[in-house]
């Protein structure tokens, strides 16, 4: 996932290597399930994807199996959920956002049934296994339909804080996890995570990154990067909920800095990127902005990490998008 | 418990309710709602454990109208029931009226929000495992149309509910063998329904949808130990004023004044004959 030199710049920043943010949930879901019996996993044939085998074997009594059934693995999770269960449905994202969206639209935020739905292995996490197992259309179908927060941690302290905030939410959510192992991010005394929060991880004044997801590491080191050499001060804002968006982030970033870039595991249409902009430009400010995801085209084949790196999202990528956008004066 | 002639009272009059919602809000799903007055009649008056005052209890029975677009229905038995007070339904279908056109939880004894077809058997799914869950003793019932079952998302709750031997659970099928574009056989053969039931690990029992005491009989308890219910409801669109009987012109029509003057002179005629039964 990382170059050497990208290598070098989180052992310069102290960053220590973490683990899977799926890994992260699991774990936290289990001790929340220990804790209280009402808390239920809910699975379509995807346990081992959603790392829950060790959930499952701990307490059968709380797992729901599906099977391969994603329209119902969503109705039977808002049934639960109606019923008074604490519940995460957890799914492949690319299955759980597209093929289940009208139980997700009707059954879950229509009906204000708070089921937690949990997109694994998301965004491009499955690779070379191609398109029909990427989600980069999630946030833009999510964001359309109301009564859902969408949840997007960066590294593994915004995943746990976000599961233990969705558990105890009791409103209809949407969180989505990759599978690659993430270094852990600084900010959590100075920026502890809440729901509906961004989190400014890194100051500056320069050009204001603004991410989300698996690419806010990439956004972190850029600025480090950018500062050694270019000598620029770069704001790095980490966006774990998607929605409701931060507003006074944005505009702090938009209003301060001499440009934003935003940067997401998920199509350019329909994003962050678009939902920044949104706020910009509805603000009357200009701030120059430029949007970093996947383009609106079939991904190149490769791993998460060849297709991060094919379409920028890298530190190297992003460095080299802030010298450009600077420029463009 | 209320008797068959009762029942019949009942029926006419909601059948009567129906009408003059629709015809009120100009619009509405005429002949799937008719033919489902019965069972609703049966399940609020005689098997439902749900009342306005309970309708908060955790253990309380649960309903899901799966063939939401029945709702005139449904909000007239509700109304009756004293969910909320009969006038309201006059707002129904208008502007910033709770009383939308489709089941919602804006009104009272109303369970989840559906209208969209093939999502009430999966929720139910989901309200019976968790009733299984914690051993409670409360029991979940949904309506589907005939034409609905073609919606695949049925036949994957119809899989689970069966694995997780939801004997708690009971799916009524309002089999009025009509759907909007003409006879459900033709549409698309979902026959047929009760070897496909029982093929999938249910507990099957065809009725009358029209007769009180083989529904009665049907829903008081679950048909078999360890699986779920499904009783096939034969029914007739339409059901109650003879020129909407069996119609598929009936499937959302709207009556105009002299179709209207004339189906509420037929039930008013029918109310008089059961009165005068009683």
């Amino acid at each position: 996932m990382y170059s050497d030199a990208a290598k070098q710049t989180a052992a310069r920043l102290g960053l220590k290597p973490g683990r899977a943010n799926l890994e992260e949930f699991a774990d936290t879901l289990l001790a929340l399930a220990r804790a209280d019996r009402n808390v239920l996993a809910v699975t379509s044939d995807s346990r081992g994807s959603g790392k829950l085998g060790p959930f499952g074997q701990a307490l059968p009594q709380q797992i729901v199996e599906l099977g391969i059934a994603e329209q119902n693995l969503v109705g039977v999770a808002a049934g639960l959920a109606s019923v008074g269960k604490t519940v995460f449905a957890v799914s492949p994202a690319c299955f759980l956002t597209a093929r289940s969206l009208e139980q997700i639209k009707n059954d879950v935020a229509y009906s204000d049934n708070p089921v937690n739905l949990v997109g694994i292995s998301a965004g491009v996490s499955y690779g070379a296994l191609g398109t029909t197992h990427h989600s980069l259309h999630d946030f833009a179908v999510l964001r359309a339909i109301n009564n859902l927060t969408i949840v997007v941690p960066a590294d593994n302290y915004e995943t746990r804080e976000a599961v233990r905030a969705a558990a105890a939410h009791g409103k209809p959510a949407y969180l989505r996890f990759g599978k690659a192992a993430l270094y852990t991010l600084p900010g959590e005394v100075t920026a502890p995570f809440a729901l509906g929060k961004a989190r400014v991880l890194r100051e500056g004044n320069d050009v204001a990154f603004l991410a989300t997801g698996e690419t806010v590491i990439h956004a972190l080191l850029a600025a480090a990067h950018l500062e050694t050499t270019a000598n620029l001060q770069c704001r790095v804002v980490s966006l774990p909920t998607l929605k409701p968006l931060d507003p006074t982030a944005v505009l702090a970033a938009a209003r301060e800095c001499r440009a934003v870039i935003t940067a997401e595991e998920h199509m350019v249409n329909g994003g962050l990127g678009e939902a920044v902009a949104g706020v910009i430009a509805q603000a009357g400010l200009g701030t120059r902005f430029k949007i970093v995801g996947i383009p609106d085209e079939y991904t190149v084949t490769g791993s998460q990490a060849d297709i991060f790196r094919h379409y920028g999202i890298s530190m190297e990528g992003l460095a080299q998008t802030a010298r450009e956008v600077l420029r463009s004066t | 418990m209320h008797t068959d002639h009762q029942l019949a009272l009942k029926s006419l009059r909601y059948r009567r309710g129906v009408l003059q919602a629709i015809k009120h809000a100009g619009a509405g799903h005429t002949g799937g709602s008719l033919s489902c007055v019965d069972i609703l009649n049966v399940l609020y008056n005689r098997v439902l454990k749900i009342s306005p005052a309970t309708f908060s209890d955790p253990h309380r029975d649960r309903y899901v109208q799966s063939k939401g677009h029945s709702v005139e229905a449904l909000f007239v038995v509700l109304a009756e029931r004293g969910f909320f007070p009969a006038a309201e339904l006059d707002t129904l279908c208008q502007y910033r009226s709770h009383f939308v056109g489709h089941p919602t939880r804006k009104i009272p004894g109303v369970e989840q929000n559906t209208g969209a077809l093939g999502h009430g058997l999966p929720i139910c799914t989901g309200m019976a495992i968790g009733g299984k869950l914690d051993a409670a003793d409360f029991r979940v019932f949904t309506l589907l149309g005939d034409g609905e079952l073609a919606e695949g998302s049925n036949w994957e709750a119809a899989m689970a509910a069966a694995h997780y031997k939801l004997d708690n659970l009971t799916a009524i099928v309002d089999c009025n063998t009509l759907q909007i574009t003409g006879r459900t056989h033709e549409v698309m053969s979902t026959e047929p329904l009760t070897e496909k039931f029982a093929a999938f690990g249910w507990a099957v029992r065809n009725v009358d949808g029209h007769d009180f005491a083989a529904l009665t009989s049907a829903l008081s308890a679950p048909l078999e130990p360890g699986k779920p219910s499904a009783i096939i409801a034969c029914t007739i669109k339409g059901r109650g004023v003879s020129f909407m009987e069996d119609k598929v012109k009936w499937h959302h029509g709207v009556p105009n004044d002299d179709e209207y003057v004339r189906a509420l002179a037929e039930l008013d005629a029918a109310i008089a004959k059961q009165e005068a039964l009683g």
